[in-house]
C-alpha cells in the first residue's frame, strides 16, 4: 500500500454572498482511499487542529445517488471518464502532486459553503413535468405492456441521470439542457409517459430557462463530462420534441 | 440560429460556386456578366434582401445568445480545463465577430462600388448586348494588395472554424440526430468546409500569385 503526499488548493467559502477564495493544506492520503475518503483525512486533521472542516455533498459514495459534485482539477467529478468523485480513487494521483479542486460553477447553481451548491434548480426542472401523473394502483404485471427492446434501453440509458450536474458544470453556458433531456426521454419513451409528452417538454424546458440555466450551443462537454455517460442524442430528441409540441397541438 | 445558420450555408454553395468565374482566363467576361445578371435580376434581388436580414439576425441572435450564456456560466476553473468541448465550440461569438468584420470590409470593398457608385468602368463583349460594370478588375486590383490577400485569408479561415461546429450544430438543433445520419452528416460538415473555404481562399490566391 503506497502513501503520498497531496497539496490541495481547495475551494473556501463561508456563503453565497462571500467572495471565497483557495485555501492550501498538505494531505496525507493512500492509493485505496476514494477521493472523499481522502477529504475525510483532510477534515479528521483540521477539527485536531479546531479549525472548520470542508464541506462538500456525499451519500450513497458507490456512484449511484448523484449527491457528490466537486470539480477537480477543471473537471467535473475528476479526470476519469464516466465515474463520480466517489468512485474516483486516489492510485490516479501520484506523490506530489497539486489538486485543484472547486464547487460547481454555475449561475443557477449557488454556492451554499465551500464545495456544496444548491441545485434545487433541478427539482424544480423535474417538478414542472418530470413525472407521470396516471394513478398507477398497485404493481402492475410486467408483461402487461409490451414495450421494444431498443426503446426500453434508449428510457433506461437516459434514465441512468443521477442528476447530479456535472453537465451544468461542463458546459461553458451553465446550461442544463443534458439533465433536462435525460429527464424528459426517460418518460417520454415510454408509453405510459408518452400521453403527456408535449406538456411536458414544454413546462420542463420553461423551468430550465427560467432557473437562468444558459442555452444549448452543442459543445458536448457535459456528455464527456457525465459521470453516468449520457448521450447528447438525447437533447437532439428534446429539440426535436420540443419544436414538435411548439408547432403542433393534440386538437 | 440553426434555421438562418442553414440558409447561410445554401447562400455560401452558390456565392463560391458563382465567384469561381474569377479564376477563368476570359479576361473576366463571365464573371463580369455573372455579376450583372446577379445584381439585375428581379428574383436574385428579393432572396439578397432575405440573405441581409438573415445575416443579421444571425448576427444578432448570436450575440445575444452569447451574452446569456456568458450570464448564465458562474465563472471559469481555477485549473485545468473540462474535456469534450472544441475551442471552436467555444469561440462561436468571437468566431461570428471576426467574419462579420470582415464582412463589413468585403461588402465596402466590391458591393458597396458596384452598387452605389460610378467607380466601376463599363465594358461590353461581343455577343452581349449591353455594357456592365468591370468588378473583375477591381477585384483583380484589390488582389494585387498583399494585406488585402491576408485579410481575405483570416476570413475564410474563421469561417472554415465557425463552419466546422456550425454545420453539424444546426442539424442537432433541429433534433437531428441518429446514429447512423450524425457521423455522414459531421463528414459531409468537413467536406463542405475545405470545399467552400479552399473554393474561396483560392481566389484571392490566384490573382496574387497569377494575374
Amino acid at each position: 500500500m503506497s502513501n503520498m503526499k497531496l497539496t490541495l488548493h481547495i475551494w473556501r467559502q463561508r456563503n453565497a454572498n462571500d467572495t471565497g477564495t483557495f485555501e492550501t493544506h498538505t494531505v496525507e492520503a493512500n492509493e485505496h482511499m476514494s477521493f472523499l475518503e481522502m477529504l475525510d483525512v483532510l477534515n479528521q486533521g483540521l477539527i485536531e487542529q479546531k479549525k472548520i472542516p470542508v464541506a462538500f455533498e456525499h451519500d450513497c459514495r458507490e456512484g449511484i445517488c448523484g449527491a457528490c459534485s466537486m470539480v477537480i482539477n477543471g473537471r467535473p467529478h475528476g479526470l476519469l471518464g464516466g465515474t463520480t468523485v466517489c468512485q474516483l480513487h486516489m492510485r490516479f494521483f501520484k506523490d506530489g502532486d497539486h489538486i485543484w479542486v472547486e464547487p460547481f460553477r454555475a449561475k443557477a447553481f449557488k454556492v451554499i459553503r465551500d464545495l456544496v451548491v444548491d441545485r434545487s434548480s433541478f427539482d424544480r426542472i423535474i417538478q414542472a413535468g418530470g413525472y407521470v401523473s396516471v394513478n398507477t394502483g398497485g404493481t402492475p404485471d410486467g408483461n402487461a405492456i409490451p414495450i421494444e427492446k431498443d426503446i426500453a434501453s434508449q428510457s433506461m440509458d437516459a434514465a441512468a441521470c443521477i442528476g447530479c450536474g456535472a453537465c451544468v458544470a461542463a458546459c461553458p453556458n451553465g446550461s442544463a439542457m443534458l439533465f433536462t433531456a435525460a429527464k424528459a426521454s426517460h418518460l417520454g419513451l415510454l408509453p405510459q409517459g408518452e400521453v403527456e409528452n408535449s406538456r411536458r417538454v414544454q413546462a420542463m424546458v420553461h423551468q430550465h430557462d427560467k432557473e437562468g440555466f444558459g442555452r444549448c450551443s452543442n459543445t458536448y462537454a457535459c456528455e464527456a463530462e457525465c459521470p453516468k455517460e449520457i448521450s447528447v442524442t438525447n437533447i437532439a430528441r428534446l429539440n426535436r420534441w420540443y419544436l414538435k409540441s411548439s408547432l403542433g397541438s393534440n386538437v | 440560429m440553426s434555421l438562418t445558420g442553414i440558409f447561410l450555408i445554401l447562400f455560401l454553395i452558390v456565392h463560391m460556386s458563382g465567384n469561381l468565374q474569377l479564376l477563368s482566363d476570359d479576361g473576366g467576361r463571365s464573371f463580369n456578366i455573372y455579376a450583372a445578371f446577379m445584381s439585375e435580376n428581379p428574383l436574385i434581388r428579393v432572396v439578397s434582401i432575405g440573405l441581409y436580414t438573415f445575416i443579421l439576425l444571425h448576427s444578432f441572435q448570436g450575440i445575444a445568445l452569447a451574452i446569456m450564456n456568458r450570464k448564465a456560466k458562474g465563472g471559469k476553473y481555477a485549473h485545468g480545463k473540462v474535456a469534450g468541448a472544441t475551442w471552436a465550440s467555444k469561440n462561436m461569438a468571437l468566431l461570428g465577430i471576426l467574419i462579420f468584420a470582415f464582412l463589413c470590409l468585403h461588402m465596402g470593398d466590391f458591393w458597396v462600388k458596384m452598387r452605389f457608385t460610378d467607380q466601376l468602368t463599363m465594358v461590353t463583349y461581343p455577343g452581349h448586348d449591353e455594357a456592365v460594370q468591370d468588378i473583375y478588375s477591381r477585384v483583380n486590383v484589390a488582389f494585387q494588395e498583399p494585406w488585402v490577400v491576408i485579410v481575405y485569408l483570416i476570413g475564410v479561415f474563421a469561417l472554415a472554424v465557425h463552419l466546422i461546429h456550425g454545420f453539424q450544430s444546426a442539424f442537432q438543433t433541429l433534433g437531428i440526430a441518429h446514429e447512423k445520419y450524425s457521423p455522414a452528416i459531421n463528414i459531409i460538415g468537413w467536406i463542405y468546409t475545405v470545399l467552400i473555404c479552399g473554393g474561396f481562399a483560392i481566389m484571392p490566391l490566384y490573382h496574387y500569385f497569377l494575374r
